[in-house]
């Protein structure tokens, strides 16, 4: 009797199923609650890895709740490789269209919260940027490298505030509003901190490699207000700035 | 082809676990080597990687594979072997160890380690496996044993003879988890100590200690679940005496990857492994 990996594999995705024939326990035993093992530590393993990486939604929904829908999601979105860091990318989307979760609209954009502070914190470092190098006529026509470990999320809701207040002791409740949340990592941990729509729209425009005079134009169409000054200097603390390209004279 | 049984210092390590980062640099002399799990240190950057590099310094490491999944029918992960080399290549660790084991599925990662029956047709698919890392490595690399809940009716082979065949084959070295052992006899219902006497000990550059659950099967019958979320368990202590009687003094690491404790519980621990290595050294 030949247990092939693909009937052991399904008999794992199937509490339910029959145990492949031909594995067995002492005395002759039928495999019964010994194959139970390796389908509790595949469920476990992939549940708390989840748990890990989205500690604010396990808080939020609630062990049991957390579990069953991370139980629904490894077998839905089985994780393609072995690298537990990037396991739960599709777990925002999976959240968002969930249909018992449409009370809770939130939910999808704060997992995408914390899958973006995961990808910032495992990204590649970037050398000190010397702020002189700001100093420039050119500067209009410059373009910007941003360090690899700057993430933005925006979100019809407040986000942060909901991040803030389940990781954070004593942080102030949420008011309902819309939030647009950058995240920079000066050293090794990475900071989310909210920035205006405009601002956003500055750095998608310069992660998309326009110019700054182009940047900075779409962010003037979204305020003409816009504190370039201000947004700038946060981008220096936070070491969101990798490199300047100078177009050539 | 770098032969490494006999790279790690033949002394007590434990696998690193980043909350016990401060805990190691503040102790005088709390360690002789480290193991990370590959798979942990395979991110573009920041802490994980720099604390890697910094603690590599430092100590002997040993890179501890939990990916690759060297026991599965389908072909190796080419980006997988390529991030293997990749770490290997930049870290030049004292070791690299896999397991006996599969973990992919059809594209599917599991994240556990699943059993294989002992027979030619799987010897000759892992053997192809083990060559293929090797190469890609360049040095030879460790092959452990699993712990096990069941058997396969179509085994031809024990294991430890099947382990020796694997080794035989491919030039690879053996990394003995004593625990496992323990875990499969008491399972099993064999002797641990018959194990030890048929396993190819001087194929040995690692030695494994972890602690397991208790539990039972639906026939009464003891099943230990391999955890690493406790102390060694004492038998397994005495098993590791009865191995190091006939292997000699070898490194020993300490496995606590569930429930980590503090860093003086596991250091408590790695001085009873250097109490074991007393009494052989």
């Amino acid at each position: 009797m030949i247990v092939s990996q693909s009937s052991f594999h399904a008999a794992l995705r199937q509490p339910s199923d029959p145990i492949p024939m031909g594995l067995h326990g002492t005395d002759g035993h039928p495999a019964g609650r010994r194959f139970n093992v390796y389908r509790n530590n595949v469920a476990t393993s992939l549940m708390d890895a989840l748990a890990t990486g989205f500690p604010v939604i396990a808080k939020l929904l609630g062990d049991a709740n957390f579990k069953n829908l991370a139980r629904d999601y490894q077998w839905q979105n089985p994780p393609k490789s072995p690298l537990m860091m990037k396991y739960g990318a599709g777990f925002a989307d999976f959240l968002l269209t969930h249909p018992a979760l449409g009370n809770i609209p939130y939910l999808g954009d704060v997992a995408r919260l914390e899958y973006a502070l995961r990808l910032s914190y495992h990204a590649a470092d970037s050398a000190d940027f010397d702020a002189n190098r700001l100093q420039t006529d050119q500067l209009p026509n410059a373009t910007f490298s941003l360090a690899p470990s700057v993430q933005l999320v925006s979100s019809a809701y407040p986000i942060l505030g909901i991040w803030r207040m389940n990781t954070h002791e004593g942080a102030a409740k949420p008011k309902a509003k819309s939030e647009t949340v950058a995240i920079f990592r000066p050293g090794f941990d990475p900071q989310p901190e909210e920035i205006t729509p405009a601002d956003a729209a500055m750095l998608s425009s310069l992660q998309n490699g326009e110019v700054l005079e182009t940047a900075l134009s779409k962010a003037q169409r979204i305020d003409p207000d816009h504190d370039f000054a201000h947004i700038l200097s946060r981008l220096l603390a936070g070491g969101a700035i990798a490199d300047i390209h100078l177009p050539e004279t | 082809m770098l032969d490494q049984t006999a790279n790690l210092p033949p002394l007590p390590g434990v696998g690193y676990k980043p909350q016990h980062y401060s805990g190691i640099l503040q102790n005088a002399k709390p360690v002789d080597w480290l193991e990370i799990h590959a798979e942990n240190y395979m991110g573009d950057g920041g802490r994980p990687l720099a604390q890697l590099r910094y603690l590599s310094e430092r100590f002997p490491i040993s890179v501890h594979g939990v990916g690759l999944s060297i026991g599965g029918e389908a072909p190796l992960d080419r980006d997988h072997l390529e991030r293997l080399k990749h770490l290997c290549d930049w870290l030049n660790p004292a070791s690299f160890s896999e397991h006996l084991a599969w973990s992919t599925h059809d594209s599917h990662f599991l994240n556990d380690l699943l059993p294989l029956p002992y027979t030619k047709a799987t010897l000759a698919r892992v053997a192809d496996h083990i060559d293929q890392l090797q190469e890609l490595l360049g040095r030879q690399i460790l092959l452990e044993n699993p712990s096990s809940y069941l058997a396969f009716a179509e085994s031809t082979y024990e294991e430890p003879e099947f382990l020796d065949e694997i080794a035989r084959r491919t030039g690879c070295g053996l990394l003995l988890d004593v625990n496992n052992v323990f875990v499969s006899a008491v399972n099993l219902n064999m002797d641990p100590r018959a194990y030890i006497d048929a396993f190819a000990l001087q194929r040995v550059g690692e030695i494994h200690l972890g602690g397991h659950d208790e539990d039972q099967d639906e026939h009464g019958a003891p099943l230990l679940i391999d955890s690493h979320g406790r102390e060694v368990a004492d038998p397994v202590w005495a098993l590791l005496d009865y191995t190091l009687a006939r292997s000699g003094p070898k490194p020993l690491l300490i496995e606590w990857d569930n429930d980590v404790p503090d860093w003086p519980v596991l250091q408590a621990e790695t001085a009873r492994a250097a109490q074991a290595l007393e009494l052989v050294t």
